[in-house]
């Protein structure tokens, strides 16, 4: 037991400075691993801390619980796939909001109306958690195709958000007020919830990594609050380090997008129906599919070709086949690059990823301003399993839900052939006009079985 | 033991300048790992949850402590080896670009 309250503030205080400088190492590709251990470590001693204060029993309960936790946690973050990690992160940053909601509310239950600034955190921190709880959750179901990634909205679908929040506002305010019993925080929770919910249904699966940050950055606001409420200066401060950092992370990757936060967040209301896509294959145009033979002797005596990655080799796990096939096409003498498309994949830097895990060497990774300029003098884009990153309706069409996103100007390259399993619409489902192009041949096909058949054909040459 | 509302609302707005300048400098390429790490940090909740389920004397508080502290424990552990899980990644990286250039 640790009976002297200095040295609990102490310990507490070590735990803030290792978050402090764990967000500062995880900013640096260097020290990033690093940064995620020291995070632990204050992790730890906060935990440890927090167990050997004075007055804290129900041992058992606290353990088991722990356990419980702890072990989904594990499994569930060892288990699932590369591919699938940015729903995890969704998972994981729901739970969060959802205990800092609880937290709230047996202390409401406890107190029985604190009245003043507690009442006022307690209202804040059941508000917000539920808010990122359950809009975590629609964000996993999105992401993990439970639901449609498609924007779901419905006619006069922003009164009855406003309707929903202006209602959880009301319970707040009366729980303030000074009204007490249960049923007030139940109520604000509840609407909470539902508010939650409605706030990600209308944003489209292509937005999701921006939106979990944004709710990432609630969280960490709604631990801070709870903070309040207990008077913890290391949740008040651990909690506002994730919100300040957690909201200038939403900002930076909405500009990697070139999408304002307003934009992601309210971009489907009030457009029950998207504007005439353009670009359909109504004009008679179609699809010209290839055989990997042909794709073979087209790379095989290209000067230039750039690989341009997408989910499609994430999902197929084919980054060392296509780091392979790009070597063997180097020994023929092609000059061969990869276009790195900021939120190629399911997360912002997810193709780095891979390719990093294929050892791709980084002098061939080429961000998007650096690569777009050499397009025009590329005589194969070879894309394998990216969609929406090389869509030119983002360039040339205001009525498409990604107008205004910086592509990959695929499209200027002498020829374009594209790996794709079928003409499914990307993430943001909507189609895409490259495939249209005269440019433009298809190979159909898992990635990973396109790209070995391609090495095999090259090398047969 | 508790400090007044107003030291503790400055320390609130220290850490929100704190957090914003700390990680100003990202890359595009960790904005993911770094997102993931600060959802390890806000596990810290998980401290929160402990203190009410230890100081907890009625079934209700038990209850929802209990649930509390399950979800939070999630939250730390399960953050932290996604986390872990996206950085391994990027371990191998400096070493073929030190190959490339020798």
């Amino acid at each position: 037991m640790i009976s002297d309250p200095n040295v609990v503030d102490l310990l507490y205080l070590v735990s803030i400075v290792c978050f402090v400088l764990a967000l500062r190492f995880l900013s640096s590709p260097k020290h990033a691993r690093k940064g995620n251990w020291l995070g632990g470590a204050g992790m730890i001693v906060a935990i440890a801390t927090t167990l050997l204060l004075e007055g804290i029993g129900n041992w058992l309960l606290i353990v088991v619980g722990a356990a419980i936790g702890s072990a989904v946690g594990i499994v569930g973050a060892r288990r699932v796939k590369m591919t699938a990690m940015p729903q995890m992160v969704a998972l994981f940053n729901g739970v969060g909001g959802g205990a800092a909601a609880l937290v709230a509310l047996a202390e409401w239950h406890r107190t029985a109306s604190p009245g003043g600034s507690e009442t006022v955190s307690i209202v804040l921190s059941a508000l917000i958690g539920s808010i990122s709880f359950a809009g975590s959750l629609v964000a996993f179901a999105k992401l993990q195709e439970l639901v449609s990634g498609r924007p779901i909205v419905f006619p006069g679908q922003n009164v009855v958000d406003a309707v929903v929040l202006v209602a959880a506002a009301v319970f707040g305010i009366a729980a303030i007020d000074g009204a007490n019993g249960h049923w007030v925080l139940y109520g604000l929770i509840a609407f909470a919830l539902l508010f939650g919910v409605m706030f990600v249904l209308p944003i489209g699966g292509a937005d999701m990594p921006v939106v979990i940050s944004l709710l990432n950055a609630f969280t960490g606001v709604a631990a801070s609050a709870t903070g309040f409420v207990l008077h913890s200066t290391v949740l008040i401060v651990a909690g506002m380090l994730v919100g300040a950092s957690g909201t200038l992370l939403t900002l930076l990757m909405a500009k990697a997008m070139n999408r304002s936060i307003a934009n992601v967040v309210f971009g489907a209301f009030g457009q029950v129906q998207r504007g005439p896509g353009a670009g359909r294959a109504d004009d008679g145009r179609t699809v010209r599919a290839t055989t990997a033979q042909d794709v073979a002797v087209q790379l095989s005596f290209a000067r230039k070709v750039i690989v341009v990655p997408g989910y499609g080799m994430a999902v197929a796990q084919a980054q060392h086949d296509v780091r392979q096939l790009a070597d063997v096409l180097e020994g023929r003498g092609v000059d061969v690059k990869y276009a790195i498309h900021p939120v190629a994949g399911r997360m912002p830097g997810h193709m780095n990823v891979l390719l990093a895990e294929a050892n791709v060497p980084y002098t061939q990774l080429f961000e998007m301003d650096e690569i777009n300029p050499e397009f025009p003098q590329t005589d194969v884009a070879l894309v394998i399993g990216a969609n929406d990153v090389t869509n030119p309706a983002a360039r040339s069409d205001p009525g498409s839900p990604i107008y205004g996103m910086p592509i990959l100007d695929v499209d200027k390259a002498a020829s374009i052939v594209v790996l794709k399993r079928s003409m499914r619409p990307g993430f943001a489902g909507i189609d895409n006009e490259l495939y249209l192009d005269p440019k433009t041949t298809m190979l159909f096909g898992d990635a990973k079985d396109s790209v070995l058949k391609l090495i095999s054909a090259v090398k047969a040459l | 033991m508790s400090l007044p509302l107003v030291i503790e609302l400055t320390i609130l707005v220290l850490a929100a300048f704190l957090g914003f300048e700390v990680i100003s400098k990202v890359p595009t390429m960790l904005h993911t790992p770094l997102m993931s790490g600060t959802n390890f940090i806000h596990g810290i909740v998980v401290v929160g949850a402990i203190l009410v389920l230890g100081q907890a004397d009625d079934t209700f508080t038990k209850v929802v402590g209990f649930v509390a502290i399950v979800l939070a424990s999630a939250n730390v552990v399960g953050g932290w080896f996604v986390t872990d899980r996206m950085l391994e990644m990027f371990k191998r990286r400096p070493e073929p670009r030190k190959e490339e250039k020798q």
